[in-house]
Protein backbone atom coordinates (compact mmCIF):
# COMPACT_ATOMS: atom_id res chain seq x y z
CA UNK A 1 0.00 0.00 0.00
CA UNK A 2 2.60 2.72 1.38
CA UNK A 3 4.44 1.53 -1.82
CA UNK A 4 1.74 2.43 -4.56
CA UNK A 5 1.33 5.84 -2.33
CA UNK A 6 4.87 6.52 -2.73
CA UNK A 7 4.68 5.62 -6.69
CA UNK A 8 2.09 8.10 -7.15
CA UNK A 9 4.02 10.72 -4.81
CA UNK A 10 6.83 10.36 -7.06
CA UNK A 11 5.21 10.56 -10.46
CA UNK A 12 3.31 13.71 -9.00
CA UNK A 13 6.47 15.48 -7.99
CA UNK A 14 8.80 14.37 -11.05
CA UNK A 15 5.34 14.65 -13.19
CA UNK A 16 4.73 18.21 -12.43
CA UNK A 17 8.42 19.15 -13.01
CA UNK A 18 8.10 17.50 -16.52
CA UNK A 19 5.03 19.51 -17.15
CA UNK A 20 6.87 22.77 -16.67
CA UNK A 21 9.34 22.07 -19.23
CA UNK A 22 6.99 20.40 -21.29
CA UNK A 23 5.13 23.99 -21.08
CA UNK A 24 7.92 25.77 -22.14
CA UNK A 25 8.25 23.63 -25.17
CA UNK A 26 4.82 23.96 -26.03
CA UNK A 27 4.74 27.69 -25.54
CA UNK A 28 7.59 28.11 -28.12
CA UNK A 29 6.61 25.72 -29.91
CA UNK A 30 2.75 27.39 -30.59
CA UNK A 31 4.65 31.17 -30.79
CA UNK A 32 7.09 29.91 -33.56
CA UNK A 33 6.96 26.23 -34.63
CA UNK A 34 10.72 25.68 -33.59
CA UNK A 35 11.22 22.84 -31.13
CA UNK A 36 13.42 24.43 -29.20
CA UNK A 37 16.44 22.15 -27.91
CA UNK A 38 18.17 25.11 -26.63
CA UNK A 39 15.53 25.42 -23.47
CA UNK A 40 17.76 23.17 -21.56
CA UNK A 41 20.63 25.15 -21.88
CA UNK A 42 18.66 28.16 -20.98
CA UNK A 43 17.35 26.37 -18.15
CA UNK A 44 20.43 25.49 -17.01
CA UNK A 45 21.89 29.41 -17.61
CA UNK A 46 18.94 30.44 -15.57
CA UNK A 47 19.42 27.80 -12.94
CA UNK A 48 23.30 29.01 -12.40
CA UNK A 49 21.83 32.15 -11.96
CA UNK A 50 19.65 31.11 -9.34
CA UNK A 51 22.55 29.89 -7.90
CA UNK A 52 24.88 33.05 -8.23
CA UNK A 53 21.80 34.65 -6.49
CA UNK A 54 21.26 32.25 -3.91
CA UNK A 55 25.10 33.49 -2.64
CA UNK A 56 23.98 36.71 -3.17
CA UNK A 57 20.85 37.06 -1.45
CA UNK A 58 20.72 33.96 0.68
CA UNK A 59 17.12 33.36 -0.06
CA UNK A 60 16.08 30.31 -1.91
CA UNK A 61 12.78 32.22 -2.85
CA UNK A 62 14.15 35.14 -4.38
CA UNK A 63 16.50 33.46 -6.50
CA UNK A 64 13.57 31.61 -8.46
CA UNK A 65 11.87 34.83 -8.95
CA UNK A 66 15.29 36.70 -10.35
CA UNK A 67 16.23 33.06 -11.96
CA UNK A 68 12.68 33.21 -13.73
CA UNK A 69 12.28 37.05 -14.80
CA UNK A 70 16.31 37.03 -16.19
CA UNK A 71 15.44 33.68 -17.79
CA UNK A 72 12.40 34.89 -19.68
CA UNK A 73 15.03 37.86 -20.75
CA UNK A 74 17.67 34.97 -22.09
CA UNK A 75 14.49 33.85 -24.15
CA UNK A 76 13.31 37.24 -25.11
CA UNK A 77 16.49 37.78 -26.43
CA UNK A 78 17.00 35.04 -27.98
CA UNK A 79 13.77 35.30 -30.03
CA UNK A 80 14.52 38.43 -30.77
CA UNK A 81 18.32 38.73 -31.76
CA UNK A 82 18.92 35.04 -33.06
CA UNK A 83 15.75 33.32 -34.35
CA UNK A 84 13.95 36.54 -36.48
CA UNK A 85 17.44 36.43 -38.27
CA UNK A 86 17.49 32.88 -38.67
CA UNK A 87 13.84 33.22 -40.53
CA UNK A 88 14.83 36.21 -42.38
CA UNK A 89 18.05 34.67 -43.74
CA UNK A 90 16.70 30.83 -44.50
CA UNK A 91 14.62 30.31 -47.08
CA UNK A 92 14.11 27.23 -49.34
CA UNK A 93 14.11 23.75 -48.26
CA UNK A 94 16.52 24.51 -45.23
CA UNK A 95 13.87 26.79 -43.94
CA UNK A 96 11.70 23.79 -42.02
CA UNK A 97 14.24 22.37 -40.82
CA UNK A 98 17.06 25.42 -39.95
CA UNK A 99 15.95 26.47 -37.03
CA UNK A 100 15.49 23.23 -34.98
CA UNK A 101 19.26 22.45 -36.00
CA UNK A 102 19.56 26.01 -34.92
CA UNK A 103 18.46 25.79 -31.26
CA UNK A 104 20.96 22.39 -31.00
CA UNK A 105 23.60 24.84 -31.69
CA UNK A 106 22.20 27.20 -29.89
CA UNK A 107 22.00 24.94 -26.68
CA UNK A 108 26.08 23.66 -27.18
CA UNK A 109 27.03 27.28 -27.29
CA UNK A 110 25.25 28.10 -23.57
CA UNK A 111 26.75 24.85 -22.29
CA UNK A 112 30.15 25.87 -23.72
CA UNK A 113 29.81 29.42 -22.56
CA UNK A 114 28.69 28.80 -19.03
CA UNK A 115 31.42 25.76 -19.05
CA UNK A 116 34.08 28.27 -20.07
CA UNK A 117 33.03 30.94 -17.57
CA UNK A 118 31.43 28.58 -14.20
CA UNK A 119 33.27 25.22 -15.43
CA UNK A 120 36.03 25.14 -12.39
CA UNK A 121 33.39 26.04 -9.71
CA UNK A 122 31.70 23.60 -7.77
CA UNK A 123 27.61 24.69 -7.54
CA UNK A 124 25.25 23.13 -5.44
CA UNK A 125 21.63 24.48 -4.80
CA UNK A 126 20.19 22.64 -1.41
CA UNK A 127 16.59 22.43 -0.64
CA UNK A 128 15.62 25.72 1.00
CA UNK A 129 13.29 23.78 3.45
CA UNK A 130 13.11 20.40 4.35
CA UNK A 131 13.59 17.28 1.43
CA UNK A 132 13.12 14.30 4.21
CA UNK A 133 10.29 12.67 3.55
CA UNK A 134 6.84 13.11 6.11
CA UNK A 135 6.70 10.05 7.94
CA UNK A 136 3.12 8.87 8.45
CA UNK A 137 2.14 5.68 10.96
CA UNK A 138 6.01 4.87 10.93
CA UNK A 139 6.67 4.80 6.81
CA UNK A 140 8.41 7.41 5.78
CA UNK A 141 6.32 9.32 2.58
CA UNK A 142 8.14 9.94 -0.64
CA UNK A 143 6.59 13.44 0.04
CA UNK A 144 8.72 15.98 1.65
CA UNK A 145 7.89 19.74 2.62
CA UNK A 146 9.76 20.78 -0.36
CA UNK A 147 8.42 17.80 -2.64
CA UNK A 148 5.05 19.59 -1.46
CA UNK A 149 6.55 23.11 -2.30
CA UNK A 150 7.09 22.18 -5.66
CA UNK A 151 3.82 20.28 -6.66
CA UNK A 152 2.53 23.33 -5.53
CA UNK A 153 4.71 26.30 -6.91
CA UNK A 154 4.15 24.27 -10.55
CA UNK A 155 0.01 24.37 -9.55
CA UNK A 156 -0.55 27.93 -9.03
CA UNK A 157 2.30 28.45 -12.00
CA UNK A 158 -0.03 26.35 -14.52
CA UNK A 159 -3.49 28.31 -12.54
CA UNK A 160 -1.83 31.49 -13.21
CA UNK A 161 -0.87 30.60 -16.58
CA UNK A 162 -4.25 29.04 -17.77
CA UNK A 163 -5.83 32.09 -16.52
CA UNK A 164 -3.77 34.75 -18.54
CA UNK A 165 -4.55 32.75 -21.36
CA UNK A 166 -8.18 32.15 -21.25
CA UNK A 167 -9.26 35.28 -19.34
CA UNK A 168 -6.97 37.96 -20.42
CA UNK A 169 -6.47 40.26 -23.81
CA UNK A 170 -2.83 39.29 -24.03
CA UNK A 171 -3.86 35.83 -23.55
CA UNK A 172 -6.23 35.74 -26.65
CA UNK A 173 -3.40 37.65 -28.43
CA UNK A 174 -1.13 35.05 -27.97
CA UNK A 175 -3.70 31.92 -28.72
CA UNK A 176 -4.58 34.08 -31.81
CA UNK A 177 -1.05 34.20 -32.78
CA UNK A 178 -0.42 30.95 -32.34
CA UNK A 179 -3.20 29.48 -34.02
CA UNK A 180 -3.60 31.71 -37.38
CA UNK A 181 -0.83 34.72 -37.31
CA UNK A 182 -2.03 36.23 -40.32
CA UNK A 183 -5.59 36.66 -39.06
CA UNK A 184 -4.15 37.60 -35.84
CA UNK A 185 -2.53 40.51 -37.88
CA UNK A 186 -4.91 41.41 -39.59
CA UNK A 187 -7.01 41.90 -36.80
CA UNK A 188 -4.59 44.28 -35.44
CA UNK A 189 -2.26 42.05 -32.83
CA UNK A 190 1.48 42.82 -32.78
CA UNK A 191 2.30 39.25 -33.47
CA UNK A 192 6.22 40.00 -33.22
CA UNK A 193 5.88 41.10 -30.24
CA UNK A 194 3.14 38.71 -28.88
CA UNK A 195 6.21 35.58 -30.32
CA UNK A 196 8.50 37.54 -28.08
CA UNK A 197 6.70 36.63 -24.73
CA UNK A 198 5.84 33.50 -25.89
CA UNK A 199 9.83 32.94 -25.56
CA UNK A 200 9.76 34.74 -22.58
CA UNK A 201 7.40 32.91 -20.58
CA UNK A 202 8.56 29.75 -21.86
CA UNK A 203 12.47 30.98 -20.40
CA UNK A 204 10.61 31.81 -16.95
CA UNK A 205 8.89 28.21 -17.06
CA UNK A 206 12.30 26.19 -18.22
CA UNK A 207 13.91 28.65 -15.71
CA UNK A 208 11.25 27.57 -12.57
CA UNK A 209 11.31 23.97 -14.12
CA UNK A 210 15.42 24.03 -13.81
CA UNK A 211 15.22 25.86 -9.97
CA UNK A 212 13.02 23.43 -8.55
CA UNK A 213 14.23 20.09 -10.12
CA UNK A 214 17.80 20.76 -9.20
CA UNK A 215 17.63 20.65 -4.72
CA UNK A 216 15.34 17.75 -4.96
CA UNK A 217 17.95 16.28 -7.33
CA UNK A 218 21.64 15.72 -5.99
CA UNK A 219 21.89 19.32 -6.02
CA UNK A 220 24.76 19.52 -8.07
CA UNK A 221 25.06 22.04 -10.82
CA UNK A 222 27.47 21.33 -13.97
CA UNK A 223 27.56 23.01 -17.73
CA UNK A 224 26.97 19.29 -19.19
CA UNK A 225 24.78 18.19 -16.63
CA UNK A 226 22.94 14.95 -17.13
CA UNK A 227 20.01 16.30 -15.63
CA UNK A 228 19.21 19.14 -17.45
CA UNK A 229 19.40 16.89 -20.67
CA UNK A 230 17.32 14.23 -18.82
CA UNK A 231 14.52 17.65 -18.15
CA UNK A 232 14.34 18.05 -22.04
CA UNK A 233 13.78 14.83 -22.97
CA UNK A 234 11.06 14.25 -20.49
CA UNK A 235 9.54 17.01 -21.32
CA UNK A 236 9.64 17.15 -24.81
CA UNK A 237 7.99 13.95 -24.70
CA UNK A 238 5.96 15.06 -21.75
CA UNK A 239 5.02 17.71 -24.74
CA UNK A 240 4.52 14.91 -27.93
CA UNK A 241 2.28 12.78 -25.09
CA UNK A 242 0.05 16.06 -24.83
CA UNK A 243 -0.17 17.05 -28.99
CA UNK A 244 2.73 19.80 -28.31
CA UNK A 245 0.05 22.63 -29.05
CA UNK A 246 -1.78 22.12 -25.85
CA UNK A 247 -1.08 23.82 -22.34
CA UNK A 248 -3.06 21.28 -20.71
CA UNK A 249 -1.57 18.56 -22.46
CA UNK A 250 1.21 19.53 -22.02
CA UNK A 251 0.30 19.35 -18.22
CA UNK A 252 -1.25 15.90 -18.61
CA UNK A 253 1.49 14.38 -20.86
CA UNK A 254 4.04 15.37 -18.27
CA UNK A 255 2.15 13.63 -14.83
CA UNK A 256 1.28 10.51 -16.97
CA UNK A 257 4.58 10.26 -17.87
CA UNK A 258 6.00 10.49 -14.29
CA UNK A 259 4.19 8.42 -13.21
CA UNK A 260 4.45 5.71 -15.66
CA UNK A 261 8.06 6.41 -14.55
CA UNK A 262 7.39 6.37 -11.02
CA UNK A 263 5.73 2.63 -11.79
CA UNK A 264 8.78 1.71 -13.59
CA UNK A 265 10.94 2.85 -10.78
CA UNK A 266 9.74 1.30 -7.76
CA UNK A 267 8.24 -1.92 -9.07
CA UNK A 268 10.00 -3.04 -11.92
CA UNK A 269 14.05 -1.69 -11.78
CA UNK A 270 15.64 1.95 -12.09
CA UNK A 271 17.41 0.95 -15.04
CA UNK A 272 14.68 0.96 -17.46
CA UNK A 273 13.66 4.49 -16.60
CA UNK A 274 15.43 6.24 -19.64
CA UNK A 275 14.23 3.14 -22.12
CA UNK A 276 10.15 3.25 -20.61
CA UNK A 277 10.20 7.09 -21.72
CA UNK A 278 11.29 6.63 -25.16
CA UNK A 279 8.58 3.70 -25.93
CA UNK A 280 5.86 5.42 -23.95
CA UNK A 281 7.07 8.02 -26.74
CA UNK A 282 6.88 6.45 -29.34
CA UNK A 283 3.31 3.61 -28.43
CA UNK A 284 1.73 7.68 -28.08
CA UNK A 285 3.08 8.15 -31.88
CA UNK A 286 1.96 4.79 -33.12
CA UNK A 287 -1.42 5.03 -31.76
CA UNK A 288 -2.48 8.03 -31.22
CA UNK A 289 -0.07 10.94 -33.14
CA UNK A 290 -1.65 13.38 -32.28
CA UNK A 291 -1.67 13.30 -29.35
CA UNK A 292 -3.67 13.36 -26.19
CA UNK A 293 -5.01 17.10 -26.19
CA UNK A 294 -4.34 17.17 -30.32
CA UNK A 295 -6.72 17.63 -32.64
CA UNK A 296 -7.20 14.87 -34.96
CA UNK A 297 -7.48 16.42 -38.79
CA UNK A 298 -4.72 18.60 -39.62
CA UNK A 299 -5.73 22.53 -39.04
CA UNK A 300 -7.48 23.95 -41.44
CA UNK A 301 -6.30 26.55 -43.20
CA UNK B 1 -11.12 60.17 -48.40
CA UNK B 2 -11.23 58.54 -51.75
CA UNK B 3 -9.04 55.29 -52.39
CA UNK B 4 -6.87 55.84 -54.91
CA UNK B 5 -4.66 53.29 -56.51
CA UNK B 6 -1.95 54.31 -59.29
CA UNK B 7 -0.49 51.78 -61.77
CA UNK B 8 0.13 49.52 -58.52
CA UNK B 9 2.60 46.55 -60.00
CA UNK B 10 3.06 43.49 -57.39
CA UNK B 11 5.48 40.47 -58.12
CA UNK B 12 5.37 37.22 -56.72
CA UNK B 13 8.65 36.08 -57.35
CA UNK B 14 9.23 35.97 -60.63
CA UNK B 15 5.90 36.70 -62.13
CA UNK B 16 3.79 39.71 -62.35
CA UNK B 17 0.69 39.60 -60.16
CA UNK B 18 -0.79 42.76 -60.91
CA UNK B 19 0.77 45.09 -63.91
CA UNK B 20 -0.12 48.57 -63.44
CA UNK B 21 -3.41 48.46 -61.72
CA UNK B 22 -4.92 51.65 -61.00
CA UNK B 23 -8.71 52.27 -59.70
CA UNK B 24 -10.47 54.79 -57.36
CA UNK B 25 -13.01 54.28 -55.11
CA UNK B 26 -15.00 57.39 -53.59
CA UNK B 27 -15.92 57.50 -50.00
CA UNK B 28 -19.10 55.47 -49.17
CA UNK B 29 -18.92 53.38 -52.40
CA UNK B 30 -18.58 49.70 -52.79
CA UNK B 31 -16.75 48.36 -55.06
CA UNK B 32 -16.89 45.12 -56.83
CA UNK B 33 -13.26 43.78 -58.42
CA UNK B 34 -14.32 40.83 -60.43
CA UNK B 35 -12.44 38.65 -62.67
CA UNK B 36 -11.33 34.87 -63.02
CA UNK B 37 -9.16 32.66 -61.10
CA UNK B 38 -5.41 34.42 -61.48
CA UNK B 39 -6.29 37.87 -62.38
CA UNK B 40 -4.61 39.28 -59.05
CA UNK B 41 -7.93 39.95 -57.25
CA UNK B 42 -6.53 38.79 -53.71
CA UNK B 43 -3.17 40.04 -54.34
CA UNK B 44 -4.71 43.61 -54.87
CA UNK B 45 -6.55 43.10 -51.58
CA UNK B 46 -3.40 41.57 -49.59
CA UNK B 47 -1.29 44.43 -51.13
CA UNK B 48 -4.08 47.01 -49.66
CA UNK B 49 -3.86 45.50 -46.34
CA UNK B 50 -0.02 44.83 -46.18
CA UNK B 51 0.16 41.46 -46.55
CA UNK B 52 1.95 41.31 -49.31
CA UNK B 53 4.34 44.06 -50.69
CA UNK B 54 4.38 46.27 -53.98
CA UNK B 55 7.12 46.72 -56.04
CA UNK B 56 6.21 49.90 -57.91
CA UNK B 57 3.19 51.97 -57.50
CA UNK B 58 1.00 53.59 -54.97
CA UNK B 59 -1.95 53.42 -53.01
CA UNK B 60 -3.20 56.01 -50.68
CA UNK B 61 -5.98 56.05 -48.52
CA UNK B 62 -7.12 59.64 -46.08
CA UNK B 63 -4.39 61.00 -48.23
CA UNK B 64 -1.71 58.23 -47.06
CA UNK B 65 0.20 55.77 -48.69
CA UNK B 66 -1.10 52.28 -47.89
CA UNK B 67 1.72 50.73 -48.97
CA UNK B 68 5.06 49.23 -47.24
CA UNK B 69 2.73 49.09 -43.84
CA UNK B 70 1.99 46.75 -41.78
CA UNK B 71 -1.40 45.21 -41.41
CA UNK B 72 -1.17 45.45 -37.65
CA UNK B 73 -0.25 49.04 -38.22
CA UNK B 74 -2.96 49.80 -41.06
CA UNK B 75 -5.86 48.04 -39.01
CA UNK B 76 -5.30 51.29 -36.83
CA UNK B 77 -5.48 53.21 -39.51
CA UNK B 78 -8.92 51.71 -40.18
CA UNK B 79 -8.29 49.46 -43.26
CA UNK B 80 -10.03 46.11 -42.70
CA UNK B 81 -9.16 42.82 -44.20
CA UNK B 82 -11.24 39.80 -44.45
CA UNK B 83 -8.91 37.66 -45.81
CA UNK B 84 -10.24 34.48 -48.30
CA UNK B 85 -11.70 31.12 -47.30
CA UNK B 86 -13.66 32.85 -43.81
CA UNK B 87 -11.07 34.26 -41.80
CA UNK B 88 -11.71 32.61 -38.54
CA UNK B 89 -9.94 30.99 -35.88
CA UNK B 90 -11.48 27.36 -35.60
CA UNK B 91 -9.76 27.04 -32.14
CA UNK B 92 -11.82 30.27 -30.57
CA UNK B 93 -14.86 30.69 -29.60
CA UNK B 94 -17.17 33.29 -31.70
CA UNK B 95 -17.28 36.20 -28.90
CA UNK B 96 -13.06 35.70 -28.79
CA UNK B 97 -13.26 35.98 -32.42
CA UNK B 98 -15.11 39.20 -32.11
CA UNK B 99 -12.94 40.16 -29.72
CA UNK B 100 -9.74 39.80 -31.69
CA UNK B 101 -10.42 42.42 -33.41
CA UNK B 102 -11.28 44.85 -30.87
CA UNK B 103 -7.71 44.48 -28.95
CA UNK B 104 -6.34 47.22 -29.46
CA UNK B 105 -8.96 49.63 -29.31
CA UNK B 106 -8.71 51.31 -25.98
CA UNK B 107 -12.17 52.44 -25.91
CA UNK B 108 -14.27 49.21 -24.27
CA UNK B 109 -17.19 50.78 -24.35
CA UNK B 110 -17.47 52.00 -28.13
CA UNK B 111 -16.75 48.06 -28.85
CA UNK B 112 -19.44 47.08 -27.37
CA UNK B 113 -21.62 49.50 -29.27
CA UNK B 114 -19.87 47.84 -32.45
CA UNK B 115 -20.98 44.50 -31.05
CA UNK B 116 -24.44 45.24 -30.74
CA UNK B 117 -24.63 46.40 -34.67
CA UNK B 118 -22.93 43.41 -35.55
CA UNK B 119 -25.15 41.25 -33.56
CA UNK B 120 -27.95 43.15 -35.49
CA UNK B 121 -27.22 42.41 -38.25
CA UNK B 122 -26.05 38.66 -37.49
CA UNK B 123 -28.33 37.66 -35.40
CA UNK B 124 -27.27 33.99 -35.54
CA UNK B 125 -23.63 34.76 -33.94
CA UNK B 126 -25.06 36.14 -30.61
CA UNK B 127 -26.82 32.70 -30.38
CA UNK B 128 -23.45 31.35 -31.11
CA UNK B 129 -21.15 33.36 -29.05
CA UNK B 130 -20.02 31.14 -26.44
CA UNK B 131 -19.73 28.57 -29.36
CA UNK B 132 -16.08 27.49 -31.38
CA UNK B 133 -16.11 29.00 -34.40
CA UNK B 134 -15.33 25.63 -35.71
CA UNK B 135 -18.52 24.46 -34.94
CA UNK B 136 -20.02 27.18 -37.40
CA UNK B 137 -21.44 26.69 -40.50
CA UNK B 138 -19.84 27.99 -43.74
CA UNK B 139 -22.39 31.20 -43.96
CA UNK B 140 -21.61 31.77 -39.96
CA UNK B 141 -18.14 31.69 -40.34
CA UNK B 142 -18.30 34.26 -43.04
CA UNK B 143 -20.26 36.27 -40.59
CA UNK B 144 -18.24 35.88 -38.23
CA UNK B 145 -14.90 37.17 -40.42
CA UNK B 146 -16.69 40.25 -41.26
CA UNK B 147 -18.22 40.58 -37.80
CA UNK B 148 -14.68 40.66 -36.33
CA UNK B 149 -13.20 42.67 -39.51
CA UNK B 150 -16.19 45.08 -38.47
CA UNK B 151 -15.05 44.77 -34.59
CA UNK B 152 -11.50 47.20 -35.56
CA UNK B 153 -14.13 49.96 -36.72
CA UNK B 154 -12.48 49.97 -40.16
CA UNK B 155 -13.49 52.67 -42.91
CA UNK B 156 -11.90 50.92 -45.16
CA UNK B 157 -13.33 47.32 -45.85
CA UNK B 158 -11.54 44.62 -47.79
CA UNK B 159 -13.71 41.66 -48.37
CA UNK B 160 -12.18 38.46 -50.62
CA UNK B 161 -14.32 36.17 -52.00
CA UNK B 162 -17.25 36.13 -49.27
CA UNK B 163 -19.57 33.70 -51.18
CA UNK B 164 -16.53 31.11 -51.84
CA UNK B 165 -17.83 27.66 -51.52
CA UNK B 166 -21.63 29.41 -49.79
CA UNK B 167 -24.86 28.03 -50.96
CA UNK B 168 -26.76 30.51 -53.52
CA UNK B 169 -29.50 31.05 -50.63
CA UNK B 170 -26.77 31.83 -47.79
CA UNK B 171 -24.41 34.54 -50.80
CA UNK B 172 -27.77 36.11 -51.26
CA UNK B 173 -28.04 36.94 -47.26
CA UNK B 174 -24.91 37.77 -47.05
CA UNK B 175 -24.31 40.13 -49.74
CA UNK B 176 -27.55 42.03 -48.66
CA UNK B 177 -25.80 42.32 -45.66
CA UNK B 178 -22.75 43.87 -46.44
CA UNK B 179 -24.70 46.48 -48.88
CA UNK B 180 -26.43 47.27 -45.81
CA UNK B 181 -23.69 47.69 -43.35
CA UNK B 182 -21.67 49.77 -46.20
CA UNK B 183 -24.25 51.90 -46.59
CA UNK B 184 -25.42 52.06 -41.99
CA UNK B 185 -21.65 52.59 -41.19
CA UNK B 186 -20.53 54.69 -43.62
CA UNK B 187 -18.03 52.38 -45.26
CA UNK B 188 -15.73 52.43 -48.33
CA UNK B 189 -15.75 48.61 -49.04
CA UNK B 190 -13.34 46.59 -52.36
CA UNK B 191 -15.03 43.47 -52.46
CA UNK B 192 -13.40 41.16 -54.58
CA UNK B 193 -15.28 38.03 -55.84
CA UNK B 194 -15.27 35.68 -58.72
CA UNK B 195 -19.78 35.47 -58.05
CA UNK B 196 -19.82 38.18 -60.23
CA UNK B 197 -23.34 39.12 -60.74
CA UNK B 198 -23.73 39.12 -57.30
CA UNK B 199 -20.81 41.09 -56.60
CA UNK B 200 -21.77 43.50 -58.86
CA UNK B 201 -25.20 43.56 -58.40
CA UNK B 202 -24.48 45.30 -54.95
CA UNK B 203 -22.16 47.32 -56.17
CA UNK B 204 -21.62 50.72 -56.81
CA UNK B 205 -18.42 50.88 -59.08
CA UNK B 206 -16.48 47.84 -60.84
CA UNK B 207 -13.43 46.99 -61.33
CA UNK B 208 -13.06 44.05 -64.41
CA UNK B 209 -9.07 42.63 -63.76
CA UNK B 210 -7.23 39.92 -66.20
CA UNK B 211 -4.00 38.17 -66.12
CA UNK B 212 -3.19 41.10 -63.49
CA UNK B 213 -4.20 43.90 -65.49
CA UNK B 214 -7.84 46.13 -65.31
CA UNK B 215 -9.82 44.89 -68.55
CA UNK B 216 -12.67 46.97 -67.90
CA UNK B 217 -13.78 49.62 -65.05
CA UNK B 218 -17.02 51.94 -64.46
CA UNK B 219 -20.36 52.02 -62.84
CA UNK B 220 -21.30 48.10 -61.41
CA UNK B 221 -24.70 48.75 -63.91
CA UNK B 222 -22.77 50.19 -66.98
CA UNK B 223 -20.59 46.79 -66.61
CA UNK B 224 -23.48 44.50 -66.34
CA UNK B 225 -24.84 46.09 -69.56
CA UNK B 226 -21.21 45.43 -71.37
CA UNK B 227 -21.71 42.92 -74.16
CA UNK B 228 -17.88 41.95 -73.35
CA UNK B 229 -18.26 41.72 -69.86
CA UNK B 230 -21.71 39.58 -69.62
CA UNK B 231 -20.04 36.83 -72.31
CA UNK B 232 -16.48 36.90 -70.10
CA UNK B 233 -17.56 37.02 -66.37
CA UNK B 234 -21.69 37.03 -66.19
CA UNK B 235 -21.69 33.96 -68.33
CA UNK B 236 -24.77 35.23 -70.97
Amino acid sequence: MFTLINTILIGLTSGSVYALMAIALVLVWRSTRVVNFAQAGQALLSTYIGFECIGRFHSFWVALIVAMILGAAVSALIEVIFMRTLFKRNTGPIAGVAPIIATLGLLGIIRGGIGIFMGGKEAIIRPPLSNVGFTVAGHTLAFSPFKLVIVSAVLVMMIGLSVVFTKTNIGLALRASAYAPEIARLAGVKVDAIRTLGWSIAGAAGAAAGMLQTPNGTGALSPDSLEFSLLLVFGFIAAVIGGLESLIGAVIGGLLLGLVLAVVLMYVNATLLFVTAFVLLIVVLLVRPQGIMGKKAGRRA
Amino acid sequence: MTLIVNDLCVDHGAIRALDGVSMQVERGQLAAVIGANGAGKTTLLRTLSGLKSATSGSATWKDQNLLHSKPEKLVRFGVSHVSEGKSVIPELSVEENLNLGALWRRNAKESAETRVKIFETFPRLQERSAQLADTLSGGERQMLAIGRALMSKPDLLLLDEPSLGLAPLVIAQIFTSIRELTTQMGLTVVLVEQNAMSALEIADIGIVLNLGRVAAKGSAQSLIDNPQVRAAYLGY
